[in-house]
């Protein structure tokens, strides 16, 4: 935190942060329609599809009765894995006082609210019969991995947006008292609505950092759960490839190279797009970049556990696993993912250069792809692989491989969450901006004062 | 012998009650009207002798589909030394519950299981354990384990999520991917959860051991279709077993003693209900092309 400033001095910083921070609201040009136009469309196109889907079966997808979780599934692992940096960033980083990770937990809590509630409905579209969804609730039974599943999706997701709303609140009332009249009318009627009356006591404030105090707290928890939970999908059967003890903190491991990169891309778009390089400063990457490579080490150290232990062993089922994935069917995106996904970023960005905004994004951009498909050969090439024969089945249900409609449902998630992210950028400051302007010195009676 | 005469009697006991049901009719008015039988024959009856079917409702049939037959505790003992693949099995069972051509409640597959060893064929129904892996990840309880060991599921509550496709180390389950066979010619039909008919889209369907057929007092559809012997069906606390085809009935614990009989990947400790007999001393030769199904 750098030392206190004259009151003049502060209202005008205060005035600049505010103006630099609410860019992303005022702005609205040509690009910001098309970019709406583009995620709204293809997200029209993937609903369409699931019209289709439920109107004949799930007999549209490429999914049989041997492989029987296709690409929905490989998605829904993908999204609940992004979700978890809002646990890392704003919620781990937050309590170990690291403080070059507060400017970013707000992207953190966008991405991961927009990643789990996706998560949440592209696991109903995997479902044969999704107008049953209530039996969940009605018949539910506490031995199901689902069960847990949704459980902690739900909490997950609800105490995600309790942790974007509550730092979000004396923002809100900052932006209803001092916003200026570039903000549209509209938005400016939500602040009030949703800043709750704020007044910006030192009350309030105590309760505020309370409030999130409890809430990094329990994400911790209901965090390490949302994956572990989903690994066990996995990991509760008697699959070879599947039926390993380490799924759990193999999958957490991957799941924050996944988010870590997907935090990156959007840091980088907000910094290009709303001029917000002295907010997310190249040391932000850069910090942003370190924890890529440790996270990644981490999940290197999972993968040669995971495949070198019974490669070793060659058993049985699990030889055959294992060789459809070095050499066989899968070989070219194993090492792919591997490879782009996991040896040559770790090696880049252990150079400075590397980590600098472009580069960073560049190789983040690699590594969440290859995060996607490295959950596609979790998935699939084990269902592909029984213990007994596939026999009297016509022959593409041997082998999979996703239809047009699997690929336009898969679409409209991203485009749906890309909207979600959207919205909230286009709706609230990236930063929060009281946050911010304390460490910047300035004084709490400064930020809650009315608009002279 | 003891065994023997239990089932005998049941079996008499089931035909006369039939028959006497025939012979309580006495009124008669002269009427007559045509009915098409279950079996497909058309037949005249009074129609004083019209009375509605005994069809127990949804729930009922659902109720009494959980709870099982009480007492009993069902086994099957597949032969593999009698398969010839004549896959008469499947036809039944695609029959009776109304499958396409690619579901399998049963599927007799060409094994071999190490590189030089004999080939052989292999039935495969659900193999019923008694540590059922898919009933335990069924987030809704749609399907579920009976009194008398049968793995039974409740397509009207299914939710379509295939986890116990995943968990089911036997491949036993399928799914109705589409609509399923003769769709509209089952529309309305009440379901019945012993025979998981008529099946219904979105939902997963499997070997019910023909739970319907047992509470009948008859055996189940591929045991009674086998031309040759491969299976033997019974009750486990009876300790007897009848073979489909001879109508044969012995002592089950004898017959698995002095055959050796094992069961599928016991050391996944799913303990299937589903014995199998060595192929050995092989009735007839095995003709089928082992492929590659692994790679």
């Amino acid at each position: 935190m750098e030392k206190s400033k004259s009151p003049e001095e502060s209202r005008k910083l205060l005035d600049k942060i505010t103006f630099d921070l609410t860019r992303s609201i005022v702005k609205r040009d040509e690009l910001t329609n098309f970019w709406y136009f583009f995620l709204i469309m293809f997200a029209a196109v993937g609903l369409w599809g699931w019209f289709i889907q439920i109107r004949d079966g799930l007999g549209v997808t490429g999914m049989r009765d041997y492989v029987s979780w296709g690409m929905y599934i490989a998605n829904f692992v993908f999204f609940v894995a992004v979700s978890l940096i809002g646990f890392l960033l704003s919620s781990a980083l937050h309590l170990l006082k690291i403080n070059w990770a507060k400017p970013i937990s707000r992207v953190a809590e966008q991405v991961a609210i927009a990643a789990v509630a996706l998560a949440g409905i592209i696991i109903v579209m995997d479902m044969g019969r999704p107008d049953r969804l209530l039996n969940v609730f009605i018949h539910g039974r506490f031995a199901s991995p689902i069960l847990w599943d949704v459980t902690v999706v739900t909490t997950y997701l609800t105490i995600s947006i309790l942790l974007f709303y509550i730092p979000l609140i004396p923002d809100l009332a900052l932006l209803r008292d001092k916003g200026t009249d570039d903000i549209p009318k509209w938005k400016m009627k939500v602040y009030t609505l949703l800043a709750l009356g704020w007044k910006g006591s030192a009350e309030q404030y105590k309760l505020v950092y309370h409030a999130m105090r409890i809430l990094m707290l329990l994400i911790l928890p209901v965090g390490l759960s949302i994956h572990t939970v989903t690994s066990w999908l996995f990991a509760a059967t008697l699959r070879s490839g599947w039926d390993t003890t380490i799924l759990g903190p193999y999958f957490v491991a991957g799941a924050f190279v996944a988010g870590a990169a997907a935090v990156v891309i959007v840091m980088y778009a907000y910094r290009q797009r709303y001029n917000l390089k002295d907010y997310f400063e190249d040391l932000h990457f850069d910090y942003m970049g370190k924890l890529l490579v440790f996270v990644c080490l981490v999940y290197l150290y999972f993968n040669i556990n995971e495949f070198l232990v019974p490669a070793y062993k060659m058993k049985t089922a699990e030889g055959i696993h294992l060789r459809n994935l070095f050499t066989g069917n899968f070989s070219v995106m194993f090492w792919l993912a591997q490879t782009f996904g996991l040896i040559l970023p770790i090696l880049l960005m252990l150079c400075k250069y590397f980590r600098k905004p472009l580069p960073l994004t560049i190789i983040s951009v690699f590594v969440l792809i290859a995060s996607w498909v490295k959950r596609y050969i979790i998935v699939i090439p084990t269902l592909e692989h029984p213990f007994l024969p596939v026999q009297n089945v016509p022959d593409h249900f041997k082998h999979y491989s996703p239809t047009s409609i699997e690929v336009m449902i898969t679409l409209f998630s991203f485009m749906a969450a890309l909207l979600i992210i959207t919205v909230l950028a286009k709706m609230f400051p990236v930063i929060t901006i009281w946050e911010y302007a304390e460490d910047k010195g300035i004084e709490k009676e400064i930020i809650s004062e009315p608009k002279n | 012998m003891k065994t023997l005469g239990s089932i005998g009697a049941a079996g008499v006991v089931g035909g006369s009650s039939f028959l006497s049901s025939c012979s309580k009719v006495q009124t008669t008015s002269g009427d007559k009207i045509r009915l098409l039988t279950s079996s497909g024959e058309l037949v005249e009856v009074d129609k004083e002798q019209l009375k509605p079917a005994d069809m127990p409702s949804l729930t009922e049939n659902q109720k009494r589909g959980r709870k099982g037959l009480p007492g009993r505790s069902w086994v099957m003992v597949i032969d593999l030394s009698k398969c010839r693949n004549a896959r008469e099995c499947m036809k039944g069972c695609q029959n009776h519950h109304q499958l396409r051509p690619e579901q399998h409640h049963i599927n007799v597959l060409q094994m071999q299981d190490a590189e030089h060893t004999a080939p052989y064929y292999m039935p495969k129904p659900c193999q019923h354990c008694d540590n059922p892996p898919c009933t335990k990840v069924c987030p809704v309880n749609a399907t579920f384990k009976r009194e008398d060991g049968i793995v039974l599921i409740d397509n009207e509550r299914c939710i379509g999520c295939r986890f116990c496709i995943a968990a089911c180390p036997y491949s036993a389950r399928v799914f109705n991917w589409f609509e399923p066979r003769d769709a509209e010619k089952y529309e309305g039909v009440t379901y019945n959860i012993e025979a998981n008919v008529p099946q219904k889209k979105g939902t997963i369907s499997k070997c019910l051991f023909s739970a319907d057929r047992l509470r009948d007092g008859k055996l189940p559809t591929c045991v009674s279709s086998c031309p040759n012997g491969v299976y033997w069906f019974g009750d486990r606390n009876e300790n007897a077993v009848t073979n489909g085809t001879t109508k044969e009935t012995t002592s089950f614990s004898k017959l698995i003693k002095e055959n050796a009989a094992y069961t599928l990947m016991e050391e996944l400790g799913t303990k299937p209900r589903v014995y199998y007999l060595p192929p050995k001393d092989r009735a007839f030769p095995f003709q089928g092309e082992i492929e590659d199904h692994h790679s």
